[in-house]
């Protein structure tokens, strides 16, 4: 199947997509890398009347390292995170999370606002921006800038809180400062590089004693966006984390979702698959912070 | 209505200069428009490589890009990689010795992800090569090969000749 006919436009800078997007009222869509937009339009799931290509605004192809935290331009395409030392440095878990997304090919057009603009209910980036608290920015020609917390920007597989008229501009992703930190991310599809039947995702830290200082988990794939657990979270600060506390977790957290059932899994299945996989990021990533301290 | 525009490109380094429909795809554009089928069409949806090119020297899925997308950038095709006419690069050699190939339909989307490989790390490893070829299918081969193949290649001289 090919696209249905449309009007195509390049936007110089964010003011000019913003325009556009206000004066089309909803009949025009934005295309940053086009990973998930082009086929889309290819199977006509979409037909947006005007496409307007922000692919090409070096403003939005900015980044920034703070001590506190990274802000990552939305068109920032996934592979020039990958191969930025820094920035899998400051973000280890987004770093870990790139290797699941999509293939190399893809990587190499998509950018991180548009696969968190897209939702997917079972991608990467939404569940690493949720387990780390990241900030979106939201921008509109008239309401300007909003900021809004990834908590608040997932609200269904594929729908977010942008409007019609909004752009994703950036994204601020927490740093985690200190000793003991560690993260995981693990998912399962068919082949590599498939959409996921279930993720599970973590970052933590640990004092000398292994007792839990700071945590956050989610699984994604297994409802309709992904999910964290920071009321669990919290409750772990000052244990520490053995075989058993950490099945016992993952099973907790994974009652809490309500997965679909389709051709590649059911939702048992992806129940299952979720609680095992949390339980294996939990205790890697806590080995692994463990372990840290035994080098010092 | 027209919504023709404008695109110009260097394609295997010559530069055209086109108007297309917007809706029109880079795979469309390479095979319709300036008759170069070397590069196939398999999935038309991201998943199976057959029609991955180079962009700007970056392995992409040209049935995911719009073509005038592609707008003053560089494709390279299959038809691109060979140094001159009537030779091959050390990597399609290769893949003639190595018997990289059955039908040839996955050929062309694994010798661009292979070339951009070489390009970036011409001593891979076979976890490397296996990771470079992960996003493109095959039916025939059953991939070993095809890994056997670029591993070979870069035992013959400076497989980076082939760009």
């Amino acid at each position: 199947m090919k696209a249905a006919p449309f009007d195509y436009v390049r936007a110089n800078h964010v003011q000019h997509a913003l325009e556009l997007l206000s004066q089309w009222a909803g009949e025009a869509k934005l295309i940053a890398g086009g990973q998930s937009m082009v086929p889309m339009m290819a199977m006509r799931l979409a037909r947006p009347v005007c496409l307007v290509d922000i692919d090409r605004i070096s403003e939005l192809k900015q980044f920034q390292l703070h001590s506190e935290h990274v802000t990552l331009g939305a068109g920032v395409r996934q592979s020039s995170v990958e191969n930025s030392a820094e920035l899998c440095k400051a973000l280890p878990l987004v770093a870990q999370a790139l290797h699941w997304v999509g293939h190399q090919q893809t990587r190499n057009r998509g950018t991180v606002g548009g696969s968190l603009s897209y939702a997917d209910p079972s991608a990467e980036l939404p569940l690493a921006s949720l387990v780390l608290g990241a900030n979106m920015q939201l921008e509109s020609a008239s309401g300007g800038v909003r900021s809004v917390l990834a908590s608040d920007f997932f609200l269904g597989p594929m729908f977010t809180a942008l409007a019609e008229d909004e752009c994703l501009t950036s994204i601020d992703w927490p740093v985690w400062q200190g000793a003991g930190i560690s993260s995981c991310f693990e998912e399962t599809a068919i082949r590599h590089g498939d959409f996921a039947m279930a993720s599970a995702a973590c970052q933590l830290q640990v004092d000398a004693h292994g007792k839990f200082t700071r945590l956050s988990f989610g699984v994604g794939g297994v409802d309709g966006t992904p999910l964290v657990f920071s009321d669990l979270a919290v409750q772990m600060h000052g244990q520490s984390l053995n075989e058993e506390a950490a099945r016992e977790l993952a099973h907790l957290a994974v009652s809490r979702s309500h997965p679909g059932t389709d051709i590649h899994a059911n939702a048992d299945y992806r129940k299952h698959l979720a609680a095992v996989l949390l339980h294996r990021v939990l205790l890697k990533a806590y080995q692994s912070a463990c372990k840290s301290f035994i080098t010092h | 209505m027209n919504f023709k525009k404008t695109i110009q490109l260097v394609v295997n380094g010559a530069a055209v200069q086109r108007d297309v429909e917007p809706r029109t795809t880079l795979l469309d554009f390479l095979r319709e428009d300036l008759g170069l089928s070397g590069t196939h069409m398999g999935c038309e949806h991201g998943v199976c490589g057959a029609c991955a090119v180079l962009l700007d020297d970056a392995p992409v899925r040209s049935c995911c890009i719009f073509a005038v997308q592609a707008d003053d950038q560089r494709v390279t095709t299959v038809e691109g990689l060979a140094p001159k006419r009537g030779q091959m690069s050390k990597l399609q050699d290769a893949f003639c010795e190595k018997h990289g190939l059955q039908c040839g339909y996955c050929t062309p989307g694994m010798l661009i992800a292979c070339t951009a490989l070489l390009a970036q790390h011409p001593q891979p490893t076979e976890a490397q090569v296996r990771d470079a070829i992960s996003g493109n299918l095959c039916r025939c081969t059953g991939y070993q090969q095809i890994v056997d193949a670029v591993m070979y290649a870069t035992t013959q001289g400076d497989a980076r000749e082939s760009i």
